[in-house]
């Protein structure tokens, strides 16, 4: 079985976010790029399943679209230990136009079990993976939050409301995944990265999709009122001030 | 022209959230001149129906087949999306919960819709359709246009009041043509905890972060949580040390919600942390160290040892709810 795991390049989780061009763009300055956070875990996965011969995984491929600048996060992601990779060179617009990308590869290429993770830190959509699924007509598991072969079928746990499940879908699926697919995202090792230089990436040009959406504004949040300060020792003023101030309990 | 909403059942159920989403497509059809229409898959009586003709709906289906008592996104996408072409509906809104998530996304791909999710207020305008929503895990809010004919909302938990109506919509029971064949989502085994209150639904949250120094600190945390009425919940290092599981973690990789009250205990409020909490409405810190960043996202604090402060504050709470 082929494994793809979708990557998405976002600013490092730390970043304190500005915005350029009468905010409606981020000011890039500065800033450090990083594969996000949940793709990071779904590759982490990918490669233990791959690690495990019985499993029967062949290969993982990442798959990212982007613009040429988003190569490093793509050699990050062969340094962890993706075999190859696929860039489709395109200025990312909206999900819609990215999910419409990666499809048209997908379908070329066949794999077996296509990994997104649930959103991507920048613009918390959701949509991608999903997307992806219905372009393709295949089945997607979304709030996946582990992956296992049994008997060389996938095995998925699901979040549900106050619980799990175990569920099976026939291949290729999508699985959206969350925390709890990987316990932490693997590292590149120096020889992962001496690798990483001479893995291939295959590039692809974009295909036409328009975007259904944009946007058009970022506002910063309101910032907070100041904290109030209640003693230690008097705590019951803060019972009071949260049943008569703020009306909350 | 129609506003149509996909209202989820949980056993036959609906819950606050279903209300939320009522409530608001209400108000995005005032604002459009039309109607809304909720739809229901699965079993759900007549009794429990009507409920949502309180917060406005006008017209309820319900599409009641056991086929569609666990989630096929697939399946659920074809179903709602043959709905809203014959409802002629040029909004879906559907909440941002897992099942809306893993809905919403099939649905754009299949109606050619745009979609604004995680929504978070009413659309800023109709005509461009402009809705709000978060954006870099809290940092910004983006005003997200959408440019198709018809649009999907996925509504933000807990950002919605509930809006009471006087309502007597008509309920219409269809039967979709479903078999067997088209559910490919096999569900081998449920695990499923009764009786807790669920972190995305609760209206107040304690959770205790580093600063709690050990597991075995947890009880008095616990015991303000059941006294409130809250759930319960933990910072990122908490459940990588497996002093609480997984499910309970909050913030950008773990569970994001908006509670009403957000109590933080020992919990020093990276950023990363924030992220998944700072819709909510009001947060109280309480942490040793007065610097803590978390002090700069709450509105009330106590600087103070958690171990001491956390038993006075159940005396207290105990105290009004008498």
């Amino acid at each position: 079985m082929k494994i793809l795991v979708c990557i998405s390049n976002v600013p490092d989780t730390t970043t304190k976010i500005k915005f350029s061009e009468g905010n409606r763009s981020i000011d890039t300055t500065g800033v450090q790029w990083v594969i996000n956070p949940w793709d990071e875990l779904s590759l982490t996965r990918a490669l233990e399943l791959k690690d495990d011969p019985s499993g029967g995984i062949k290969s993982v491929t990442v798959a990212h679209a982007g613009p040429p600048s988003s190569e490093p996060t793509i050699r990050k992601a062969l340094a962890i230990g993706a075999d190859d990779a696929i860039r489709i060179n395109i200025e990312s617009a909206d999900s819609y136009m990215i999910a419409a990308q990666l499809a048209e590869v997908i379908k070329k290429e066949q794999f077996d079990i296509i990994l997104c993770g649930i959103e991507s830190s920048d613009f918390n959509g959701s949509l991608v993976g999903g997307m992806i699924a219905e372009f393709l007509g295949v089945p997607s598991v979304s709030a996946v939050s582990g992956i296992k072969m049994e008997n060389g079928s996938p095995v998925i746990t699901r979040e549900i409301d106050g619980g799990k499940e175990l569920v099976s879908v026939p291949t290729p699926f999508v699985a959206v995944v969350q925390k709890g697919i990987a316990k932490e995202p693997r590292i590149a090792a120096m020889r992962g990265i001496m690798m990483a230089r001479t893995k291939p990436v295959k590039v692809y040009e974009a295909v036409a999709a328009g975007s259904l959406t944009e946007i058009n504004l970022f506002e910063k949040p309101v910032p907070r009122s100041a904290c109030k300060f209640i003693d230690a020792e008097n705590v019951a003023q803060l019972i009071d001030l949260l049943q008569n101030e703020a009306k909350v309990i | 022209m129609s506003v149509i909403i996909y209202t989820e059942n949980w056993d036959g159920k609906f819950k606050k959230l279903s209300f939320e989403l009522v409530s608001y497509a209400s108000e995005v059809a005032k604002m459009m001149n039309t109607s809304v229409t909720a739809l229901s898959l699965g079993k759900v009586d007549e009794t429990e129906l009507i409920k949502l003709g309180k917060y406005g709906a006008n017209k309820i289906i319900s599409a009641e087949n056991d086929l569609f008592s666990s989630l096929d996104s697939q399946a659920f996408a074809s179903v709602i999306s043959d709905v809203a072409i014959k409802e002629n509906a040029d909004v879906i809104i559907i909440s941002n919960n897992n099942s809306g998530k893993a809905i919403a996304p099939r649905l754009s791909v299949r109606l050619k819709a745009g979609v604004g999710a995680g929504v978070s207020k009413l659309p800023l305008s109709i005509d461009p359709f402009i809705v709000y929503k978060r954006a870099y895990s809290g940092n910004a809010f983006a005003h997200v246009v959408i440019k198709s004919k018809v649009k999907i909302i996925t509504l933000a938990q807990n950002s919605f009041e509930l809006i009471e109506k006087q309502g007597n919509p008509a309920i219409e029971k269809i039967s979709i043509p479903v078999d067997s064949s088209m559910i490919k989502t096999k569900v081998k085994d449920i695990q499923k905890q009764t009786g807790k209150i669920l972190l995305t639904d609760a209206d107040i949250v304690v959770s205790g972060g580093r600063g709690m120094k050990s597991p075995d600190n947890w009880p008095p945390l616990v015991e303000l949580a059941s006294a409130l009425g809250a759930a319960t919940a933990c910072s990122r290092p908490v459940s990588d040390e497996g002093w609480r599981p997984h499910e309970e973690h909050t913030g950008q990789t773990g569970k994001i919600i908006a509670p009403n009250l957000y109590i933080a205990v020992g919990i020093s409020g990276a950023t990363q942390h924030l992220a998944g909490v700072s819709s909510s409405k009001y947060i109280v810190a309480i942490n040793t160290d007065k610097d803590a960043p978390i002090f700069e996202a709450a509105q009330y604090g106590i600087v103070g040892d958690a171990m001491k402060v956390l038993p006075k504050l159940v005396e207290a709470v105990k105290e009004i709810k008498k």
